[in-house]
């Protein structure tokens, strides 16, 4: 099977249980494990050629320019990961079945078990860094939600917010360390990043590379002091306790650093960084799991113990550690999940996980004291179990550590916690199981059914099995994974009795000082309690609310729901960009030359400028201001005409028009003055801030209108081929359709949905309470005599069809003279809403048959489907044809694509300006508001009924 | 000329943004008005001015034609200057029309969730 298919299946499957929960939950739990079975059996095809020593591989370049590759490969380690995860996840999948209760739902379990386990999948198969961060990244979102899983407790949701803080934290910090990775090896590949072990040592971006990754993988497998995340993820249901934290999740750290060992390790650095956390999580670990009352606690504080251990090894950065450390992944995944799914029997037929509500099970429950006899035994590293070797192989790696020029050190402290993991592990044993049968447990103990026990005891019989016949069973993939670690060909053969050796001595030490610790555990209990101790989550807690509160001070500070004070700060933040640019670029003399100053462009200036002032001093009469900034609005029209701009001065004078019409129709619901409420002091603040903004504008472009380009444009490119090649001579029209047709489609797009939003606007706010306040208002000011006035109505009627010709006239010689859909848009809307002023808005609706919408979207599509023409013809969206035609009787003219693209800016426009004009409008409407029949001849109606009823 | 041109530019960026910092929706949106103004009025010019050389191309003469980019840049522009000030201005009269109060900063107890919330 394809290594895209193994990783794949878990997320596609992840579907089914949410699907087929609706069958049962048997169903559910089938397909899952049918998902996790298929994926485990697509693996192991690949596993004899795996254990020869190939490396499988499927590649997909999928963002090769970013070195973000979709690649996989299967090598030794991968293999070892790959088969723990899915192995271990199918026996998950039948204890949870029968472990979760029917309130549970079960269909969400699976499917984030089934993500969880993809992502999983996916980090150990990975051969591209960028792809295993994201699969990375998908183990600490769907652990957070397994962790979270029963929802409804405090400590679940707490701990999983913690577990993804943490989590998260160091992963952002990985992404970090390995693009630093990829940018030393110049690859992302991993096969690729392998190879240059001596360039990265060599780099002095190696520490901090280095110290990144480690960041990320010490706090997904909980080395010190990132530990405290995982005990309190015990709050999650047992089985993704047994899952997340004997196989998985935090064995993703250790993967990495086994994956990036060949590169990684070797250095002083990366030997007192992993090498002493690694063991000071070790000690620190057993020494809390010792006098931990919860079971679940027990092994939660004994994981991280074996992780550190693990750890260490890695750190060790010899071969034979390093093989140690495979061979104990391997171990602790068997007995660790076996342990966990082991309390969780217990948690499930006791009612309780306190160890000192429990004792003497052994006779109530003897199949499940069977078990976790043997695991915890083997945890204690009591031979003949499996957890003996790989522990012998551990002390036998510290006796030949030499720390600091410490001999002594290393050996001595991995004695340390080897005796309290005896003792914790004994413990287990000891405080659970055996002892008087008690008659005050919280329910009736008794073994549970098959579906329960038979998960760890596949887990257990490996745990015999490896510890009495290591070489048939382990060697073959211990050698290959240990070989994909060094890079070298590593020789592997453990074996119960390998002499006398100082492991061997050291082992003993630990046993009975362990012994000797549980039957002094009272004791050492009452000391312990009486030692000072940091408590994690009441410091993880602090730091997080410190945290909070410095982000919500600073969000409060600069974000406190004032407007003004956003536009000050960004104000004051660019004109300050502004100035550091101007005083650290360089600044040529002036070369272009100036024109003249005439008369007519001084008068116009000097009304330009005046009435910008006049609405400036004159804004609290909101209605002058209106007046004077149409005045502003037709000066800056008539400076486009006059500075060579017909078509900005047509355009600019229609918008102007149909804005102030806006305006003028908003202002008449809204007060007519503006108060006077600023203090001096704030005035003073504005003013010096808005002509310090005017001066660094105005400024800007003059030193940019005296100097002429300092490259060459564009424009001339344009200049040249208008015609050639837009065939029309209107070279602002030819860009806007042809040249830059694109922009002009997203323009009008944007414009028909601004349209649209006002449109929702005015639907939202008529169908809330406003509507009965807009009903009932009265008039600010006595209306005038005549809603519609005669000379007006007859005046626009007159006027609507040679607007509607003009509109056509400007449309169509737009492509070679001034003019084009924009400018005839404008006029027919403007066309349309003399109607609406003069005769009434009703008058006017009511013969306006085509929905506004509907002219925004024909345009919108009348655009597009012009633009996909190209396509017919081979050639890019939006590319435009014309020819000319000769008919008779007529001149000689052009038919063009871009008219029809134009014909469409042309229906957005005018729909997109009237939707918003007539949505405003709908405010006004007044029942009894005289429009029904202004000034129509209409033969049917009785007018002389009307003048009778007006007097 | 250039003076002229500039000048206007740098006052009507600062009367636009001097009333963009007043507290009431309808001078913001004046305000808004000035400074788009000013905003195309600069991009118009980055073309560099030319008098009488409108660029529309002349078939039987050579003769100079003036900057036609940023013309077309600015075309737009001003429609899309229409369709923002109409929203803006939807927005705020609506906000008007259901608060009663049309001033734009948020008060304590809007901050909190209002009183219509």
């Amino acid at each position: 099977m394809s290594l895209f298919l193994i990783a794949a299946l878990p997320f596609i499957g992840a579907v089914f249980p949410a699907l087929l929960i609706r069958a049962g939950r048997n169903a559910a739990s089938l397909s899952t494990g049918a998902v996790t079975l298929l994926a485990l059996v697509g693996l192991l095809v690949h596993a004899p050629a795996v254990l020869r020593g190939e490396v499988v591989t499927s590649r997909f370049d999928w963002l090769p320019d970013l070195g973000l590759n979709a690649n996989f490969q299967l090598d030794g380690l991968g293999l070892l990961f790959a088969t723990l995860i899915l192995g271990i996840g199918l026996l998950i999948i039948t204890y949870a079945r029968f472990y979760l209760s029917r309130e549970d739902p079960m269909g969400q379990f699976y499917s984030y078990l089934l993500m969880f386990q993809g992502a999983m999948v996916g980090i150990v198969l990975s051969d591209n860094i960028l792809l295993l961060l994201i699969f990375w990244e998908l183990t600490s979102l769907s652990s957070f939600l397994l962790i979270g899983y029963w929802k409804h407790l405090p400590e679940g949701r707490q701990g999983a917010r913690m577990a993804l803080t943490v989590t998260g934290a160091g992963g952002l910090s990985m992404i970090a360390g390995m693009l630093i990775l990829g940018h030393i090896a110049g690859s992302y590949d991993l096969s690729v990043i392998l190879q240059h072990k001596e360039l990265i040592q060599a780099s002095p971006l190696y520490a901090p590379a280095l110290i990144l990754i480690l960041l990320g993988c010490f706090t997904k497998s909980a080395q010190f002091p990132f530990h405290f995340w995982l005990p309190h993820a015990m709050a999650a249901p047992t089985p993704v306790s047994a899952y997340l934290h004997s196989a998985t999740m935090v064995k993703a750290g250790l993967f990495l650093m086994a994956r990036m060992w060949p590169v990684l390790s070797g250095t002083d650095l990366w030997f007192y960084i992993v090498g002493s956390i690694g063991l000071i999580t070790m000690v620190l670990g057993a020494v809390i799991a010792l006098f931990k009352d919860d079971l679940k606690a027990l092994l939660a504080f004994s994981t991280v113990s074996h992780l550190g251990l693990i750890t260490m090894l890695l750190g060790f950065g010899t071969e034979a550690a390093a093989v140690a450390a495979v061979f104990h992944i391997i171990n602790h995944a068997t007995f660790k999940a076996a342990l966990f799914m082991n309390a969780g029997i217990v948690d499930h037929e006791t009612h309780t996980r306190d160890i000192k509500l429990l004792g003497g099970l052994r006779h109530l429950m003897p199949v499940t004291f069977t078990l976790a006899g043997i695991a915890a035994l083997s945890m204690a590293g009591i031979p003949p179990f499996n957890g003996f070797l790989s522990k012998e192989m551990m002390l036998e790696a510290a006796a030949h550590t030499d720390w600091a020029g410490v001999a002594w050190l290393v050996p001595a402290l991995a004695v340390f916690g080897a005796l309290f993991s005896v003792a914790y592990s004994l413990r287990y044993i000891a405080h659970v199981f055996l002892g008087k049968k008690r008659h005050d447990y919280p329910s009736h103990p008794h073994d549970p059914g098959p579906g329960l026990w038979l998960p760890p005891a596949v887990l257990v019989t490996l745990v015999v099995l490896i510890g009495l016949f290591p070489n048939a069973i382990a060697t073959p993939l211990v050698t290959a994974a240990a070989t994909a670690v060094t890079g070298h060909e590593v020789h592997f053969h453990p074996a119960l009795w390998h002499g006398l050796t100082p492991a061997l001595y050291m082992s003993i030490v630990a046993v009975l000082g362990g012994l000797l610790l549980l039957a002094l555990h009272r004791g050492a209990l009452a000391v312990w309690n009486n030692l000072p101790r940091p408590e994690a989550k009441v410091i993880f807690d602090a730091l997080v609310r410190g945290l909070t509160q410095a982000s919500r001070g600073i969000t409060d500070g600069l974000h406190n729901g004032s407007l003004t004070r956003y536009a000050v700060i960004f104000l004051i933040f660019t004109m300050g960009l502004g100035w550091y640019a101007f005083s650290t670029g360089a600044f040529g003399p002036e070369t272009h030359e100036t024109l003249p100053i005439t008369a007519m462009p001084l008068l116009g200036w000097f009304c330009l400028v005046g009435s910008s002032l006049c609405v400036v001093a004159f804004h609290h009469n909101r209605l002058l201001s209106l007046v004077l900034i149409g005045v502003t609005g037709l000066m800056v029209s008539l400076s486009f005409s006059y500075l060579s701009a017909p078509d900005l001065a047509l355009t600019q004078i229609s918008v102007e028009v149909v804005t102030i019409i806006l305006l003028l129709l908003a202002l008449n619901f809204l007060p007519q003055e503006t108060p006077r409420e600023s203090s001096p002091a704030r005035r003073i603040r504005d003013i010096a801030i808005s002509v310090t903004a005017g001066l660094g504008m105005g400024g800007l472009i003059y030193a940019m209108m005296t100097r002429d380009f300092a490259m060459p444009s564009i424009s001339e490119y344009h200049l040249a081929n208008s015609y050639k090649g837009g065939g029309g001579t209107n070279v602002v029209n030819v860009i806007l359709v042809d040249f830059r047709g694109f922009d002009t489609f997203g323009e009008i797009t944007v414009l028909g949905i601004a349209a649209i939003i006002i449109f929702a606007i005015t639907e939202a706010t008529l169908g809330s309470r406003v509507r009965a306040r807009l009903l009932n208002r009265k008039p600010w000011k006595p209306l005038a005599g005549d809603a519609h006035p005669l000379m007006m109505v007859v005046a626009t009627r007159m006027m609507m069809p040679i607007a509607f010709m003009v509109a056509a006239y400007i449309f169509f010689r737009g492509h070679n003279l001034p003019g084009g859909g924009f400018i005839a848009g404008l006029i027919a809307a403007i066309a349309v809403i003399m109607q609406y002023m003069a005769s009434g808005f009703g008058w006017a609706a009511e013969r306006q048959k085509l929905p506004y919408h509907g002219i925004i979207g024909t345009g919108v599509l009348v655009a597009a489907v012009t633009g996909m023409g190209a396509w017919f013809n081979g050639l890019p969206f939006l590319t435009s044809a014309f020819g000319y035609v000769h008919l008779p009787f007529l001149e000689e003219f052009e038919l063009a694509t871009a008219a029809l693209f134009d014909l469409g800016v042309f229906l957005a426009v005018w729909g997109a300006v009237l939707l918003a004009l007539q949505s405003l409008s709908r405010y006004a409407w007044q029942p009894g508001i005289a429009s029904e029949h202004p000034m129509d001849i209409n033969p049917e109606r009785d007018d002389a009924e009307i003048e009778q009823e007006g007097h | 000329m250039e003076l002229l041109l500039a000048s206007a530019v740098g006052i009507l960026t600062a009367g636009g943004i001097y009333l963009i910092l007043r507290q009431r929706t309808f001078p913001v949106i004046i305000g808004l008005s000035l400074l788009s103004y000013a905003v195309n009025l600069f991009l118009f010019a980055t073309g560099r001015l030319a008098l009488n050389q409108p660029p529309i191309l002349n078939k039987y003469a050579e003769v100079g034609y003036t900057d036609p980019l940023p013309q077309a840049l600015v075309l737009t522009a001003i429609v899309i200057s229409f369709g923002m000030t109409a929203v803006v201005l939807m927005m705020a009269l609506s906000a008007y029309l259901a608060s009663k109060d049309d001033r734009i900063d948020m008060t304590d107890s809007d901050a909190q969730g209002g009183e219509d919330a």
